[in-house]
């Protein structure tokens, strides 16, 4: 028995996961797990000195760890798709300056530089925001397929849409800023209200969309453009489109400041943003889009191409303004949309049902229950208020700036409700 | 009963081992969310906590699941438990078998099975919405945790209750017959009351589960509950957010109230039976009306526990299960996928829950033996330490740990404690002591001292006499624990999400956690969570036969 237990603790040293190797990338990453295991792979099998790790964490989560890590024991590689996050990392001085990479790779896409310009992280992928749906689901229910944000808003899409909050998911957050840069504050939140109020679900990440629409769960979902094609072209039965305002902005890479390898850091960059880093992204289980305009060459007939105009992206989005308000936007959607959202979806519930009895008749109850419903609880002016905007990014520890931000938050969150309470009352009573 | 120096200081080193790792991260949780970070008393967090709407909100929502997924496991147990007990019935067997299923699969790897299956589009739903036109809300929100914890809970009842309701003194029953009582009145009035310990003690239990559960919301995508929160605030938020362990004592209390009650419960009303055991109720036989009755009640819950079971092989082995009530394509490719890519968190999960389960064993072998065979003062206060840990929440001791131990280097350079595999197999083995303990406990009861002293006569040091009579003869038990606390540890998902530093150094259970978070990783998902139902149903069936084998006294089965 001893025997036997010593051996079995031997062997089980021996075969612990041994820490350092040669060179340990990190990597915190926001992608999923095909993505990471075919890079790990590839990288590997180039570099086999090299190890690396993953660690999957949604974008706020990431940047909370590569925070909370001393110098000298932080990742190597921050890698996502939000490009404020890199901008919070960078403002923070948590990245290290990588300059420009492969010179093959163009400065611009569209209107939007693909590497930071001060050279703190490098676009990797590009991704545009688009609607994905189950075919099925639509055909079994009857319902018209969207081309537009705007389609989105209609009665008949009630209670068949999934978009995720973008508090929780920095992908959703661009969607987000894409409509209001792209529409306007007014109608943008008009638009963003009414979509979440046919939403069957506001869900927890980014993926319960594109997860719910592949399974049937929901019919159409606002996702990030690969989550879309990579389910289609793994054989879902989807579909995806760029509506017309849509914006194409990179997920980037960046090298972490004070990490323990900036080298092997750098060299997994590098690798992501060769020839043949660039081609694993035409993978059909990632599906993204290459910033090296030569790997389009070698995708399928059909594959979306930025560089190419197959893809129209009107927005020219201004990372600048969707940074300076990231705060308030997320909480300003979570007041309004995702702590109220069965509040919400019954404001649009009794609208919907007075429209079919009114059948079309004008009615001024009816439009201010609607104005009620669908406008956000402050203007854009009000949004872009200094002190408003200070008081969001104080430090978390700082005991009455938190305590005043609850407060605002609280009167959003009363002044929603009482909103959507308000909207029902007229919308039943509407004549 | 005897005191050595070397008992005692083994005695001493397992008293600083539940310090260091069960007493201490949890004072630290209390005492950060009651600290005002000067180290002064402060209430503000709490006051901060209670004027956040989502709070509240999260707080009722946390209470209202766990109460409805208690009231609706005691409607599936309470009948179930009776009809086995108290009738001659050939169904028993079944019931077992149902008491035993569901706590096979981690509710968190079934929920995801049941969103396939109940789900908006799922194939119940497809099937009623094309036959009647209309659908059941089973998985929308919150209805999809009490379901899915429904499910997975309610043996926690059935296994005390039926235990109780053994026990029960048949001479009771017959006067309450005797003086004219029958069917529900009988149940209402004289069986339930006088089996109200085991209940209490199931239910209890089934309410603290559920209260704590994060990996069943996460995977169902609600977050306005506790457990869920105190997650999200601080992972996104970092762990200097106090609000996070505002939650955590919150959890704590409950726990503690809810088992401390129950305790409390058992012990104001004397349940003793003037004559018990021996005398076992006779069993009644059914009518044939009340036989179709409790085979079709028998047959529907075997059908709803079986399906979690069905859904994630079907998960597994489907291409694509897309609006449709069954998959369509079948394929292993899944399989495949996490026999290349997950290798490494199998390998993890026997790595941790071995080293885990063995330091149980060994430190409840110990305890045990310090217990019941020692006069070391203090030695009960081990036993009380152990079964507190039964009380901690895994996210209020993953916390803890990540709280506790941040910036503690292990020696010769392996990197931070917190970011290095021990952390797993220190908080699985803190947490599955409890386990262990009660089957090292049941096994050296069942020694006779007299063996020992024989033993000794002939000359056997204690050391000797303890590896050479009392650990082989505990040996059936030893397994047990090792066993359940094994598989325990394997299918635990709270402390593990909140532990997991590193994919590799990922187990299972996190594995299958991370592959449910992409679209094309619920194949692989699901084929990983097979895997790891099938390790824990073979380790459930390995620790009944090593029970039943160890003590033929004992029935199997009454673990909870």
């Amino acid at each position: 028995m001893k025997t036997l237990a010593a051996r079995a603790v031997a062997l089980a040293l021996a075969c612990l996961p041994l820490a350092a190797v040669a060179d340990t990338v990190t990597v915190v990453t926001s992608f999923p797990k095909e993505l990471t295991a075919a890079y790990k792979k590839a990288y590997e099998a180039k570099y086999p000195n090299d190890k690396l790790e993953i660690l999957n964490k949604n974008t706020a989560a990431g940047i909370a760890y590569v925070r909370e890590q001393a110098a000298g024991s932080r990742p190597e590689v921050f890698w996502a798709s939000a490009p404020d996050a890199f901008e919070v990392l960078s403002g923070a001085k948590l990245l290290q300056k990588i300059g420009p990479g492969n010179p093959a790779i163009p400065a611009k896409v569209g209107n939007y530089p693909v590497n930071d310009p001060e050279g703190y992280y490098r676009g990797q992928a590009l991704a545009g925001y688009g609607l994905m749906w189950n075919t099925r689901y639509l055909k079994a229910n009857n319902l018209p397929e969207p081309r537009e944000w705007a389609d989105l808003v209609k009665p008949v899409y009630f209670g068949h849409l999934a978009i995720s909050s973008p508090s929780r998911s920095g992908t959703t957050h661009l969607t987000v800023e894409t409509i209001l840069q792209g529409e306007g504050w007014n109608t943008g939140w008009e638009h963003l209200l009414a979509i979440c109020a046919n939403s069957a679900a506001i869900t927890e990440r980014s993926f319960g969309v594109p997860d719910g629409v592949s399974n049937g769960q929901f019919g159409i979902g606002l996702v990030i453009d690969f989550f879309g094609l990579a389910a289609k072209n793994s054989g879902m039965p989807v579909e995806f489109v760029y509506p017309s305002q849509t914006a194409i902005v990179p997920a980037n890479i960046a090298l972490v400041d004070g990490a323990k390898s900036s080298e092997g850091g750098k060299r997994f960059i590098e690798f992501t943003l060769s020839e043949e880093g660039q081609t694993l992204l035409l993978d059909p289980k990632i599906s993204r889009l290459p910033v090296l305009p030569s790997i389009y060459a070698k995708a399928p007939a059909g594959y979306p191409n930025p560089f190419g105009g197959t893809i129209q992206a009107k927005v020219n989005f201004d990372s600048t303004l969707s940074e300076s308000r990231y705060y308030v936007v997320v909480s300003l959607f979570d007041q309004m949309v995702t702590f109220r959202h069965k509040e919400l979806a019954a404001a649009a519930k009794a609208l919907y049902d007075a429209e079919k009895r009114l059948g079309g008749k004008k009615s001024a109850a009816l439009d201010e229950a609607r104005k009620l419903a669908f406008s956000p609880v402050i203007d854009e002016k009000q949004a872009s208020d200094k002190a408003l905007l200070a008081l969001f990014k104080a430090k978390k520890t700082d005991a009455d700036a938190s305590k005043a931000k609850a407060k605002v938050e609280e009167e959003w969150a009363a002044k929603a409700k009482a909103n959507y309470a308000r909207a029902v009352e007229l919308a039943s009573g509407a004549k | 009963m005897r005191t050595s120096p070397s008992l005692a200081a083994v005695a001493l080193a397992i008293a600083a081992f539940l310090v260091a790792f069960l007493v201490i991260p949890v004072a630290t949780v209390v005492y950060t969310a009651f600290s005002d970070g000067q180290g002064g008393f402060t209430l503000a967090h709490f006051a901060a906590f209670s004027g956040i709407s989502l709070m509240r909100e999260s707080f009722a929502n946390s209470l209202y699941v766990a109460g409805v997924t208690v009231g609706l496991a005691t409607v599936i147990a309470v009948p179930l438990a009776y009809l086995t007990v108290r009738f001659q019935f050939r169904g028993a067997v079944l019931i077992q078998t149902l008491g035993v299923l569901p706590l096979v699969m981690p509710a968190f790897v079934g929920a995801a099975a049941m969103q396939m299956l109940f789900g908006r589009s799922g194939s119940v739903n497809l099937v009623l919405r094309d036959a009647f036109g209309f659908t059941l809300p089973l998985m929308e929100g919150l209805n999809g945790v009490i379901f899915v914890e429904t499910l997975h809970y309610f043996p926690f009842i059935l296994l005390n209750l039926s235990a109780s309701l053994a026990n029960i003194d048949s001479s009771m029953e017959e006067a309450a017959q005797n003086l004219g009582a029958s069917g529900w009145r009988l149940f209402r009035k004289v069986v339930f009351p006088l089996a109200m310990p085991g209940y209490v003690a199931g239910a209890s239990l089934v309410f603290i589960k559920v209260f704590d559960d994060l990996g069943t919301p996460l995977v169902l995508n609600v977050t306005n509950m506790l457990a869920p929160q105190a997650y999200l605030r601080v992972t996104s938020i970092g762990l200097e957010d106090p609000i996070g362990y505002v939650i955590c004592v919150i959890l704590v209390a409950f726990s503690v109230g809810a088992m401390g009650g129950s305790w409390w419960f058992v012990k104001r009303r004397d349940y003793a039976l003037v004559s018990r055991g021996g005398v076992q109720a006779p069993r009644r036989t059914l009518t044939p009306w009340q036989s179709l009755l409790a085979y079709g009640w028998i047959a529907a819950m075997l059908l709803l526990v079986l399906s979690p079971h069905l859904g994630i092989l079907l998960m597994s082995l489907s291409k694509v299960w897309s609006f449709t009530v069954l998959p369509e394509q079948l394929t292993f490719a899944h399989y495949a996928t996490v026999f290349t890519d997950a290798k490494q968190m199998i390998w993890n999960t026997f790595l941790y829950c071995g080293l885990a389960a063995l330091l149980d064993v060994a430190i409840g072998t110990a305890i045990a033996y310090i217990v019941l065979r020692t006069a070391i003062p203090g030695r009960q206060l081990l036993d009380h330490l152990v079964t507190v840990a039964l009380a901690m929440p895994g996210l209020v001791l993953g916390i803890g740990y990540l709280r506790t131990f941040k910036g503690i280097d292990l020696p010769f350079g392996g990197g931070a404690l917190t970011a290095s595999w021990l952390i797993f197999v220190l908080a699985y083995s803190v947490r599955r002591l409890p386990y262990a303990l009660r089957s090292c406990m049941a096994a050296l009861t069942q020694v006779h001292p007299a063996l020992e002293e024989a033993a000794e006569n002939v000359g056997a040091g204690r050391w000797s006499t303890i590896r050479r009579v009392v650990v082989p003869l505990m040996m059936g038990g030893i397994l047990a624990g090792f066993v359940t606390s094994f598989i325990t540890a394997a299918a635990e998902i709270s402390e593990t999400i909140l532990l997991t530093s590193r994919e590799s150094l990922a187990p299972m259970s996190y594995g299958i956690y991370l592959y449910f978070q992409s679209v094309l990783g619920r194949g692989p998902g699901a084929a990983l969570g097979v895997i790891a139902v099938s390790l824990v149903a073979v380790g459930t069936y390995l620790s009944h036969r090593l029970v039943a084998a160890g003590s033929p006294h004992q029935s199997p089965g009454g673990r909870a």
